[in-house]
């Protein structure tokens, strides 16, 4: 009699794999949009065309007034007010400035120095003609060649700062995420990571002002930014990326703006983001081979028996 | 009273109070199956195994996991994922188990409908693992609930708004199986007792109804014949085990079970370790949230089918046509009026039914996780009154089924 | 001969006691089901109707379910003029009108989104559609949104309270 099992099998296979492939790749291709990453390029925005000089841009921030908001805790600026005042007066935190050279794109960063609510995808929000300002004012030059004085200032950044290589997980979120997005599970909130205290009293007081930091930021964004601590399993890496480089692309009118960071940096974030809500994926990856290896050997060893034992039978 | 002798061996001394040997012979050694069956016949050991792997890995979890609505998500997501040695192990293999658990009993359900296994005296085999399905769909939803995300939450709200029964409005009844008056703690706290008390006694129950039902008219084969198992296995043991039609369950058969099971178990933790997406729906990981509706809301993939016949029609019509699906596998040994055990490849119209039914049945899953619009609403229409159709006609082309 | 049939209800008689026992029993685990009394005393909100703003849909709480409240604007009731089914909806408190619905689809309990530019509600989940005085626009839905069982008190509404309004209402078949 012919063996019929190779063609029972391919059966069962094909019929599972069909239901498999309706069910997931396809059902998900048509409920979720598509969106192209650029590479965090940001083609739309001009790129710099002078040459920057870090010493000159020293001096323009000093007197351009950005430090009027902004600290640079590298350069001993500290911030005028504490991060819950901050966020009263701008309904954010201003960010520190003294990485960002290295964690944002450098022509993002002087499009954003010269029109933020362009630059930050924003424009809905903050409609100048109609009197909706921005928090931060645009820079309308020193008086000398404004493009000149733009790649100056962002070559001052990019000296204080470290070198893109040297940008962390946890640096990169902080400074592009952070001051709206908590990430509970790694003790990250929007004013710093919440230290292990002594005293109830002391941690009630740190968690108060959060909450105060937090009703500032939900009138500024319209609801409280989510916490992110599961987020890269709730949405695909992919679409985190692609959500970061422009969030106007898979919600219109969202108030989340682009921030502009470099496509390095996104790596960064989405590894602190793997830390928080996929902590254990090394684990698994080594796990999983060593158990498929072994259930290898449990498979060949059951073959082995089954053909001894049916030997006999046939 | 019995007496008894002092023991010679332990063996003896169990014998004489257990009769370990007669158990033996009972559970395996003279425990006769056809030799005529193929590697479709070890997905009851696969079911097992699987079932085995559940109660395994959901021991573990459940050392951790905290049934309060302000709790769950967190002691599922950080302190089993993230905490707990190799928690993160245990939930992966629950998750895929619960999913690949569905998928077996499919193949299963399915190698008994086209080899009419549920036909002469083997009604109650069906029965019981009909009953089986029914209690690990229970057990599949309650445990759905337990890490208390967003889908866990509107899954709970649409499925316990079914009990309402569509215009009898039946808002109390829902209200009570629920306990509020939305999905809350006292909802959490009873679905957390199903899932880990009664359903799984009752699983453990009807598994052992189960193989009980298998007893007495054996395992069928997979060419349709009547065999003599009392003078085969005489034959058997008489020595001729090649010319025997039967084979011992144990060491014959299950050696080829376990090489079954060592290729699932090869399928199974590819897909606990590389590929667990489609058993752990990303929705799931946004805790629930009863003001903020998520924009696509789909039961897992084992429901889809019966979800999709409910969702083209009127609330009342899909309700009626909703109950009807669930119950209507159930009464197909009642149905089938075909007085022939033997595969569908050889009975005629059944050959085209049969096939006819598994194609929209997976139709329908797909159609039930897309989103109603456009085709696929109609479509989903077409197959859905389809699956009535097949199900109409069934009794009609059985009856005038020539008799082999 | 006697003494078995007597036998024989004896045990009828046992099982029949026995089965009482059993049902009392079940008395007591239904009970143990019900919503706590603390959940259902929960059940009452007050609203002040005097904040709103015209055509801004906003989303209360009542029994942890959604209630959408919005005021209409003279256009809307214009638009609505004839229209008895949306008018009988209407709630009426001071000089204002408002739409006060429980914001879950009446199919399967999806809350549907409210549109601003189009002035109406889409459910997300099975495609249905409610016109702003709530009324189904778009199958599957069975009916509009149900309203909360309500009272006015001057510029206020208690949801859950039954006042005469909400009566009246029910009474007609407007809502369940």
């Amino acid at each position: 009699m012919k063996n019929k099992e190779p063609l029972i099998l391919a059966i069962v296979v094909i019929f599972t794999l069909v239901t498999y492939y309706l069910v997931e790749p396809y059902a998900h291709h048509v409920m979720h949009k598509h969106v192209e990453s650029q590479d965090f390029k940001y083609t739309d925005l001009p790129a710099i065309t002078k040459i920057g000089n870090a010493t000159n841009g020293k001096e323009l921030v000093a007197n351009a007034g950005c430090t009027g908001c902004h600290s640079i805790s590298k350069e001993g600026i500290a911030a005028p007010m504490d991060a819950v005042a901050s966020a009263g007066a701008y309904g954010v935190n201003p960010p520190d400035l003294s990485e960002m050279g290295a964690i944002l794109d450098a022509n993002f960063l002087a499009s954003l120095i010269k029109n933020p609510a362009h630059a930050l995808k924003v424009e809905h929000k903050f409609d100048a003609a109609k009197g909706q300002m921005h928090p931060m004012i645009s820079f309308y030059g020193m008086g000398g060649d404004i493009d000149q004085e733009i790649a100056d200032m962002v070559s001052y950044l990019q000296s204080i700062a470290v070198s893109p290589s040297e940008v962390t997980p946890a640096m990169a979120f902080e400074n592009a995420c952070g001051r709206c997005h908590a990430v509970g599970y790694e003790k990250w909130t929007q004013i710093g990571t919440k230290p292990a205290f002594k005293h109830e009293k002391d941690s009630l007081a740190f968690d108060i002002k959060v909450l105060e930091y937090q009703d500032s930021l939900k009138v500024y964004m319209g609801k409280l930014p989510p916490d992110l601590s599961m987020y890269i399993r709730s949405r695909s890496q992919e679409y985190i990326e692609t959500f970061v480089e422009n969030p106007q692309n898979h919600l219109a009118g969202t108030a989340m703006p682009r921030v502009g960071v470099t496509a390095d940096s996104m790596d960064k974030i989405i590894e602190y983001m793997l830390d928080s809500g996929d902590t254990k994926r090394h684990e698994r990856e080594s796990v999983g081979m060593k158990v498929m290896i072994y259930l290898l050997v449990f498979a060949i060893f059951a073959f082995l028996w089954k053909k001894q034992v049916w030997k006999d039978l046939h | 009273m019995a007496h008894f002798t002092k023991a010679t061996s332990v063996k003896d001394w169990l014998n004489q109070r257990l009769a370990v040997d007669k158990v033996e012979k009972v559970m395996a050694s003279e425990y006769w199956i056809p030799k005529n069956i193929n590697f479709l016949w070890a997905m009851g050991m696969v079911l097992l195994i699987t079932f085995s792997l559940l109660l395994c890995s959901g021991i573990f979890l459940l050392m951790y996991y905290v049934p309060t609505v302000e709790g769950a998500f967190y002691s599922v997501n950080y302190t089993i994922m993230r905490e707990v040695g190799f928690g993160w192990l245990w939930r992966h293999i629950h998750g895929v188990a619960a999913s690949v658990v569905f998928l077996i009993m499919y193949i299963h359900m399915f190698t008994g409908i086209y080899y009419g296994s549920y036909k002469k005296g083997r009604e109650m085999i069906w029965l019981s693992g009909m009953l089986l399905f029914i209690a690990f769909s229970t057990e599949a939803f309650s445990g759905y609930m337990l890490p208390w995300g967003q889908m866990s939450y509107w899954a709970g709200m649409v499925i316990t708004n079914l009990f309402a029964g569509g215009s009898l409005h039946a808002d109390g009844l829902v209200e009570w199986i629920r306990g509020d008056y939305v999905p809350a703690q006292a909802f959490l706290g009873r679905f957390f007792m199903l899932h880990v008390v009664l359903v799984p006694v009752a699983i453990l129950g009807l598994i052992g109804l189960h193989f009980a039902a298998l007893r007495i008219p054996h395992v069928n084969n997979q060419d349709g014949e009547e065999i003599d198992f009392e003078a085969e296995s005489k034959k058997y043991l008489a020595g001729d085990k090649a010319g025997s039609k039967v084979m011992r369950f144990a060491n014959d058969f299950l050696s080829k079970d376990m090489m079954v099971v060592g290729i699932y178990l090869l399928f199974f933790f590819y897909l606990v370790f590389y590929n667990y997406g489609f058993a752990m729906d990303p929705v799931n990981f946004d805790p629930a949230d009863g003001l903020k509706t998520p924009a696509h809301i789909y039961p897992e993939w084992y429901f889809l089918w019966s979800y999709e016949i409910l969702r083209p029609f009127p609330i009342d019509t899909g309700l009626v046509l909703f109950g009807l699906a669930q119950g209507i596998f159930v009464a197909l040994p009642f149905l089938d009026r075909s007085p022939n055990a033997v595969p569908a490849s050889r009975r005629g119209l059944f050959k085209i039914w049969f096939w006819a039914m598994l194609c929209n049945m997976i139709l329908l899953t797909s159609m039930g996780k897309l989103p109603p619009e456009g085709i696929f609403s109609q479509i989903g229409l077409v197959s859905a009154i389809l699956f009535v159709v097949l199900w109409v006609l069934l009794p009609i082309i059985t009856t005038f089924e020539k008799k082999l | 001969m006697q003494d078995s049939s007597r036998r024989g209800f004896m045990g009828k008689a046992f099982g029949a006691v026995a089965a009482v026992g059993a049902l009392g029993s079940l008395v007591a685990m239904k009970s143990s089901w019900d919503p706590l009394p603390s959940v259902k005393e929960a059940g009452f909100t007050t609203l002040d109707m005097s904040i709103y703003e015209e055509g801004v849909m906003v989303t209360e709480k009542w029994r942890g379910k959604p209630i959408f409240v919005l005021k209409k604007s003279a256009s809307t009731m214009e638009k609505e003029k004839g229209n008895a089914a949306a008018e009988a909806r209407n709630i009426k408190v001071g000089d204002s009108n408002f739409m006060v619905a429980i914001g879950l689809c009446t199919h399967l309990g999806c809350i549907p989104a409210f549109r601003a530019d189009s002035n109406d509600f889409k459910c997300a989940c099975h495609g249905g559609e409610f016109t702003a005085s709530g009324l189904v626009q778009k199958v599957p839905p069975p009916r509009g949104f149900d309203i909360p069982p309500f009272k006015i008190e001057g510029n206020k509404l208690v949801l859950g309270e039954v006042g005469p309004e909400f009566k009246k209402m029910k009474d007609t078949g407007i809502t369940l």
